[in-house]
């Protein structure tokens, strides 16, 4: 409708589009470097063992790289400015556990984990790949949030109807593939506390009536995810999975302060999380008796029946030492029978030392990292909340997991993000990264938050 | 929103700073404390993850080492297992190792660090050490002469070289096979208890971990010490002694099992064993005297090993006369081993010295390089020369007319004393015989071989079991191994 030859009556000219550098170049090379350490482990089990190439290595590598291409080919396509560390470190890490569990394969020859690892680690990349590809924007999960609170307690419930395995009911098996649904919940669960979080965060910040120093919010607005919250964490009680329970919790806290700013939110979830703590770890048997292992680790020895699973656990990461024993020629075997899953990062600890211990903290460090810087350069809060929610969930994750093998804290059972066997984790996880290379696509391009096309 | 997600990310940092610290304190500040757990078992992994050092008998291993493709990889195979068990002891991963196979583990197992090339080298490669040999100074013949000797009954062979103190044989019946407490698979625990339940008790060194009273073998000690005190000083002269002999202070009377004893002289008494003039002897010289030759004979040294550990042979320091008096014939408190009463023939043989008895002559690295020789062992002497040279003259006696006729051997020198030690209450006990000896072949120039056989329970009509009937055949065939072999 402008009529020709009116002189344009400018406002400010549009700010010129700060783009970001791309970075895939970048990205592509530090993924041959991951898969080039994966292969150089892979062989350097074989040459401590046998002193020859393992047969494998060739495919290994190959299928490695091929799966890390493709990765990449579809962050380069549909997330250009995907922040490019995160893909590198997802390959590196699930890499080296392959290796490792590979490693701990030929002493368990009748339990052979890697093949089936190597399964799941192809269908989480996969699964990366369709949420690169069809996820544009991750603002459209906001709409799907209560799909997603409804999903996560579905397949929290599930395993409620399965038989418990090793004491805990947080497996189904369906065609021979035993799958742990708790997994999955993490990620829906972020997304439904983020977006709840999101929409409700001023409503919960300042609210309502006044406690003290503790402004509450109103019964509408905390309501439902506390209920949530409460229902999830119970059926996790159930299901004796005591360790994506504190997760759940560990998640809440975080993103409830980061979206209210409330340190009394703080101060409440430590109160309530040390009063649970304490309460379980005095009435629940099971948990009791980690507790008690954590104190006193040696206690079994003492009491001659021999080193249990934590002391064998800081006996592995004591012989590592700094430079370890090198791959393929320590005895985390002895750990038994969780030592592929749940005390991978004692194999980690004794074969690559404090030198390799380290640098896998690091790595997940700089995942941690990326996600949160992702989170602080996004302008929507749903977007700030959901990375933020999934690097918390890796944090805490890796926390709470090499806390427990190392001594540091009392052992819960999970699983090392990508380094343990498990197929239902190496594919949340593989999302849980798919998702930040959106955010971090998201926030790094230049996009400013207008509506989604 | 933004300083609340810094918030967040610092406690993220905090999180990874206190893992960071922990695996720190756990990895390198104490971890000396877990790998020294015993119950870690990653030395022992280490341990067993390479071919264990062989013990040899001259040149030849009697060991071995059997890849089991297990965690505790290389399991020990024995040669000839009880023949030489007395001697190797066992190496198992389940109960440890005993005798040879733990007095020179370090050698064995590899661990010793002076097995290595340069000083600190494996400390810097990390690595260990190809287990070295233990090379013995047995001579095979005469170890399976008193092996076949004994046949299987209770007892125990001890042979030395009087001018060195290398142990020739060392056999203790009945004996076991080492292997079967190799590697530690269910048989092995079954076989642990079988043997240690056996009421024969294998696993008993009887050699040099049993002492059993010497009975008549210990009177070469008490007439060493007449001799030397100057108590005696003609052999053939009467040594006033009566026969049955009160003993000193008590209402009992000591007889003999021959007659005719009555003041007979040194020579005679010794060739007749007569228990009432070594009783008085040893009065005669008294206490202070006897304890003094018995302890330059050897007895009473705790310390002695070989290079494992020998029960130390008594003989009382204080005591009165009629307990002197039994324990001059071998009685009372006076135990000896049959390795200490081989060393009282072998200091007869060599001149009145005592040589320190030992069972290697050297170890090697893997490649047979020596790492270290038996070198000079302490020499004590134990009675006058000419003393030595009057006993050897009494025990030659003993095998040319005497009790010990069975020991004779055609063509060579053979000087012994039989014994036959009553024990139990009242006596009640099968007697111990025993029989010490020595021999020097025709062309030799000096004794080569110095014996001592003990049998527990001869199986025999009682009054047959005798040191002159049982042991001294034992002990023939043992020196004459060692006579006639070429070296």
């Amino acid at each position: 409708m402008t009529k020709a030859g009116t002189s344009v009556r400018t406002a400010d000219p549009p700010t010129p589009a700060v783009r970001l550098p791309r970075r895939r170049g970048i990205e592509l090379a530090l993924i041959v470097l991951a898969v080039l350490l994966s292969v150089y482990g892979y062989c350097a089990v074989g040459f401590a063992r046998n002193g020859t190439v393992p047969p494998g290595a060739a495919g290994y590598g190959a299928g490695l790289g091929v799966l890390a291409l493709m990765a990449h080919l579809a962050v380069r396509w549909r997330a250009p400015y995907g922040d490019p560390l995160l893909l590198p470190i997802g390959v590196l890490l699930n890499g080296l556990g392959l290796v490792l569990i590979y490693r701990l394969d030929l002493e368990t020859p009748g339990d052979r984990a890697a093949p089936t690892q190597l399964v799941w680690s192809t269908l989480g990349v996969a699964l990366f790949i369709v949420v690169v590809l069809l996820l544009r924007d991750h603002r459209v999960l906001q709409r799907y949030s209560y799909v997603c609170v409804v999903a996560a307690l579905v397949l929290l419930t599930l395993p409620i109807f399965f038989p418990a395995v090793n004491g805990a009911r947080i497996w189904i098996r369906i065609a021979g593939f035993s799958i742990q649904p708790g997994e999955f919940a993490k990620v829906l669960l972020a997304v439904f506390f983020a977006a709840y979080l999101a929409a409700n965060r001023n409503a919960l910040a300042y609210a309502g009536r006044r406690l003290w120093r503790l402004q509450l919010p109103t019964g509408r607005v905390l309501g439902p995810i506390v209920s949530v919250w409460l229902l999830s964490v119970g059926v996790l009680i159930l299901e004796r999975d005591l360790g994506t329970s504190l997760l759940f919790f560990g998640l809440f806290v975080v993103l409830l302060y980061v979206a209210t700013g409330r340190t009394g939110w703080i101060a409440v979830g430590l109160l309530l999380a040390s009063l649970g703590a304490v309460a379980v770890g005095w009435l629940e048997p099971h948990v009791h008796g980690r507790v008690e292992d954590w104190l006193h680790p040696f206690a079994s020895i003492e009491a001659g029946r021999g080193p249990n699973q934590l002391a064998q656990s800081l006996f592995a990461f004591a012989t590592g030492g700094v430079l370890g024993t090198g791959l393929g020629l320590g005895h985390s075997v002895l750990i038994g029978f969780a030592a592929k899953s749940d005390f991978i990062l004692a194999t980690a600890g004794e074969e690559l030392g404090l030198a390799g211990l380290s640098a896998v903290f690091l790595l997940y460090g700089l995942l941690v990292e990326r996600g949160y810087r992702a989170g602080l350069s996004l302008r929507d809060p749903f977007g700030r909340l959901l990375a933020v929610g999934l690097a918390s969930i890796v944090a805490l994750q890796v926390f709470v997991i090499a806390g427990g093998v190392t001594g540091l804290i009392p052992l819960t059972g999970m699983a090392m993000p990508f380094l343990a066997q498990g197929g239902s984790s190496v594919v949340t996880n593989w999302a849980i990264v798919a998702l930040l290379i959106r955010v971090s696509d998201s926030a790094r391009s230049q996009y400013d938050g207008e509506a989604i096309p | 929103m933004t300083r609340y997600i810094r918030h967040a990310a610092v406690f993220c940092a905090l999180l990874l700073a206190a893992l960071l610290v922990n695996a720190t304190r756990l990895q390198v500040v104490q971890s000396r404390t877990y790998d020294d757990s015993p119950a870690n078992r990653r030395a022992t992994i280490a341990r067993y993850g390479q071919p264990r050092g062989d013990i040899l008998v001259e040149g030849r291993p009697v060991t071995g080492s059997r890849d089991t493709r297990e965690q505790l990889r290389y399991e020990r195979t024995y040669a000839d297992g009880p023949l030489y068990a007395p001697v190797t002891g066992f190496a198992s991963q389940e109960y440890g190792t005993t005798l040879l196979e733990h007095a020179e583990d370090g050698v064995l197992s590899g661990a010793d660090p002076m097995l290595s090339p340069l000083p600190l080298w494996n400390d810097f490669t990390r690595s260990r050490n190809p287990g070295g040999d233990v090379v013995t100074t047995l001579d095979p013949a005469a170890q399976r002469a008193a092996y076949r000797g004994l046949g299987g009954r209770k007892g125990a062979v001890a042979a030395i070289e009087p001018s060195t103190g290398r142990i020739l044989a060392l056999v203790s019946a009945p004996s076991y096979d080492p292997a079967v407490l190799s590697g530690n698979d269910r048989s092995v625990a079954r076989s642990w208890a079988r043997l240690n339940g056996d009421a024969d008790r294998p696993m008993l060194n009887r050699a040099v971990r049993q002492t059993y009273p010497p009975g008549s073998t210990f009177k070469v000690v008490t007439a060493a010490a007449a001799l030397d005190a100057g108590v005696i000083t003609d052999l053939d002269e009467p040594t006033d002694s009566p026969a049955p002999y009160r003993l000193p202070g008590t209402t009992t009377t000591l007889t003999n099992e021959s007659d005719g004893c009555a003041d007979l002289s040194l020579r005679e008494a010794f060739k007749w064993s007569c228990n009432t003039v070594f009783a008085k002897l040893g009065v005669d010289v008294g206490v202070t005297d006897m304890a003094a030759t018995a302890r330059a004979f050897g007895f009473n040294d705790p310390a002695l090993r070989i290079p494992f550990s020998v029960a130390r042979s008594t003989f009382d320091t204080t005591m009165d006369k009629a307990q002197l008096a039994l324990s001059s014939i071998g009685q009372y408190n006076t135990r000896a081993t049959p390795l200490q009463m081989a060393m009282v023939a072998a200091a007869v043989a060599g001149g009145g010295q005592v040589r320190e008895p030992y069972l290697v002559e050297r170890t090697t690295r893997a490649g047979g390089a020596t790492v270290a020789t038996a070198g000079s062992r302490p020499v004590r002497q134990a009675m006058h020369p000419a003393t030595a040279v009057r006993l050897k003259e009494l025990m030659t006696d003993v095998v040319r007319e005497g009790t010990g006729g069975n020991a004779a051997i055609p063509g060579a020198t053979v000087g012994g004393k039989t014994g036959t030690a009553q024990h139990g209450i009242l006596n009640s006990g099968t007697p111990y015989a025993w029989f010490v000896s020595w021999a020097q072949g025709e062309k030799d120039l000096e004794p080569k071989v110095a014996v001592a056989v003990v049998v527990e329970d001869a199986s025999a009509f009682r009054q047959d079991i005798t040191g002159g009937g049982v042991a001294a055949p034992i002990a023939r065939a043992v020196m004459e191994a060692v006579v006639n072999s070429r070296k």
